[in-house]
């Protein structure tokens, strides 16, 4: 019997320090015994339990694209016991990763689609795999127009800044970077609020599925813009976070009704989040 | 199929024969309160009671397990690589159990046997533990296992079944661990008909006692939303203190907490019940709570047992009519009450 509680042990090879208050830091992890990387088969839009062994384990979303072979990443926000305790540990130190856990954004329905990626603050990791991933040579053409809003606060607290610049350079892909306010006079990308700038930039929801993470109060806000739009329920899809222990379905802590947002979610569409009770 | 007759003390001498291949679980008083105590020299049955306080899900699913074990030392070549702690699953039996807490043992086994993950732990437990059931005679006043599923004779979950006829018991077995453990049952003697007949009336007298019957047969059809959205859930939550005894105490809560211990360079991640009562069971580390106030917090737990556990498996409600709750909440919160609210919004 698999003991589904056990993590693969991994190394840290990387830490880099994604913001300017210094509280998000993305860690790459590799796996210590051969044969695990395999085992650790993913899809974006899963997450993964990160043990440090001592303090416990928390669930994260999976950053990197499976198409990034050899090492598998996160970007971790600084809150808590485990995540204060990640932030001190030093590249080559030895933790654990279980998983990979939950389900995945949509990409049997998203095939063929236009896919509208839209992102704010630190909830902008899964979305970075889902990016990565439908560029990937052998992916691109599954998709049609690729739309990304992204924003944060202020220019220091963009995560990924260099691939977002990049993206921002290519035309395989729309990039509209935005912070709620910046004072920097060479500051050359949008200004405003996330919904707002999906109302500019996004124009039909046309045979177009959106992804939208964020903080509540930016998906609140976000809605009603699709909504006008004309995206159906179905099309808007979400990822919801929660307190978790097992990450399986068993430990009971994670329901909103009869789903488990570790075992059914994380990922959820506005549809289905209107049948459940609203309790996240 | 066995069916045997053991005098009172026979069955006791049978008893520590079987001590020898089982660890062997059975009713005992201390004070004047009854648990299942190992069986042991020196341990006195008590099989003259209602049910045992603590029903019997301890004994398959501890309230505390050790889950794996490590070291933090950065010197050693295995440092922070966690192993499963190293334990066995010896053969056990739980004597003189009730007909309800069995029955729950079957709901349970649905969360940690799933067609996706199977929790070790559990699974190895359960499969190496025999399940000896005592019918009830004399059902309480906070009986309602024939509401939910059950009845005072109801063998679902059960090896054996054992009737009380007075002087003697009839021992039944009904799977076949149950003959396993029948076939080393020293003595006892054939069964007559005047016992069967016995047995079957003691049977249906004790259903017939149990008289108040909880309505669930709409719980289905209602929506989560409709219900979770009911204006009861406040009145009902009025006076619950959050003391988690309800959780505590069901033989069919089943939700953890995973934690790490470590103590010099020594570490252990255990599991512990937990209770979907206290409201760090749900607080995010951002602060957030999406269960921060207590009526919410009791809708949680009648909701999980009565609409979502329902919805979920479509096999009836989550509960086997134990009483426990029912009988030791402090503020009097009576899930037959809740349950019919539920049942007639």
């Amino acid at each position: 019997m698999e003991n589904p509680y056990l993590p693969y042990p991994v190394r840290i090879e990387d830490i880099t320090t994604e913001t300017e208050d210094r509280n998000l830091k993305t860690f790459k992890f590799v796996f210590l015994e051969s044969g695990d990387e395999e085992k650790f088969s993913y899809t974006p839009g899963q997450f993964a339990e990160l043990s440090v062994p001592g303090k416990g384990e928390i669930p994260i979303g999976i950053a990197s694209s499976p198409t990034e072979k050899g090492h598998v990443s996160f970007t971790v926000n600084r809150v808590g016991l485990v995540t204060t305790h990640l932030h001190n540990m030093k590249e080559g130190d030895v933790m654990g990763i279980r998983g990979p856990l939950g389900n995945w954004y949509p990409w049997e329905q998203m095939e063929g689609k236009n896919v509208v990626i839209i992102g704010g603050g630190f909830a902008f990791t899964t979305l970075r795999s889902s990016i990565i991933y439908m560029l990937d040579k052998k992916n691109r053409d599954r998709f049609k127009d690729i739309i990304v809003v992204y924003g944060a606060r202020s220019p220091g607290m963009l995560l990924y800044k260099d691939e977002l610049t990049e993206w921002e350079k290519r035309d395989d892909l729309k990039m509209h970077i935005t912070v709620d306010g910046t004072d920097d006079p060479e500051w050359k990308y949008n200004i405003g609020f996330v919904p707002a700038i999906t109302e500019q930039k996004v124009t039909s929801a046309e045979d177009t599925i959106a992804l939208v993470c964020g903080p509540p109060i930016m998906i609140k806000f976000t809605q009603p813009v699709l909504e006008k739009l004309g995206f159906p329920p179905e099309r808007i899809i979400l990822s919801l976070e929660m307190r978790m222990k097992c990450g399986i379905g068993i430990c009971g802590r994670c329901n909103i009704g009869d789903q488990y947002v570790c075992k059914d979610g994380p990922v959820f569409s506005l549809a289905q989040l209107k049948q459940m009770p609203s309790e996240y | 199929m066995t069916e045997k007759i053991y005098g009172k003390e026979e069955w006791e001498s049978a008893l520590k024969g079987l001590s020898r291949s089982y660890s062997l679980y059975v009713p005992v008083k201390e004070g004047d309160i009854h648990f299942f105590r190992e069986f042991k020299d020196g341990v006195k049955t008590a099989f003259d009671f209602d049910n045992t306080r603590m029903s019997a899900k301890e004994i398959v699913y501890p309230q505390t397990e050790r889950m794996f074990d490590y070291n933090i030392d950065a010197g050693r070549e295995d440092s922070n690589v966690l192993k499963e702690s190293e334990k066995d699953f010896p053969p056990q039996a739980i004597v003189g159990i009730r007909p309800c807490d069995a029955h729950a043992f079957v709901l349970v086994k649905r969360n940690f046997d799933t067609p996706e993950f199977q929790d070790p732990w559990w699974i190895k437990r359960y499969e190496s533990t025999t399940l000896v059931g005592l019918g009830c005679n004399a059902p309480s006043a906070t009986c309602f296992c024939t509401s939910a599923g059950g009845g005072p004779y109801n063998e679902q979950g059960l090896d054996v079944m054992l009737y009380d006829l007075g002087d003697r018991y009839l021992a039944k077995g009904l799977t076949e661990k149950g003959e396993a453990f029948l076939s080393k049952a020293e003595g006892g003697s054939a069964v007559t008909e005047a016992d069967l007949d016995e047995a079957g009336r003691l049977a249906r007298e004790s259903e017939a006692k149990i008289t108040r019957k909880v309505p669930t047969d709409r719980l289905k059809e209602k929506k989560q939303r409709e219900l979770f959205d009911a204006p009861f859930w406040d009145e009902v939550a009025f006076g619950c203190i959050n003391c988690g005894t309800c959780t505590f105490l069901c033989p069919t809560c089943w939700c953890f907490d995973i934690q790490d211990e470590v103590q010099g360079k020594e570490g252990v991640r255990m599991r512990n019940w937990d209770s979907c009562m206290f409201p760090l069971f749900t607080l995010h580390g951002s602060g957030h709570n999406p269960r921060d106030e207590k009526y919410q917090r009791v809708r949680q737990r009648f909701m999980h047992k009565l609409k979502y556990y329902v919805d979920k498996y479509e096999d009836g409600i989550q509960c086997t009519g134990c009483g426990r709750c029912v009988r030791y909440c402090p503020a009097n919160i009576d899930i037959r009450r809740v349950c019919e609210l539920m049942n007639n919004y």
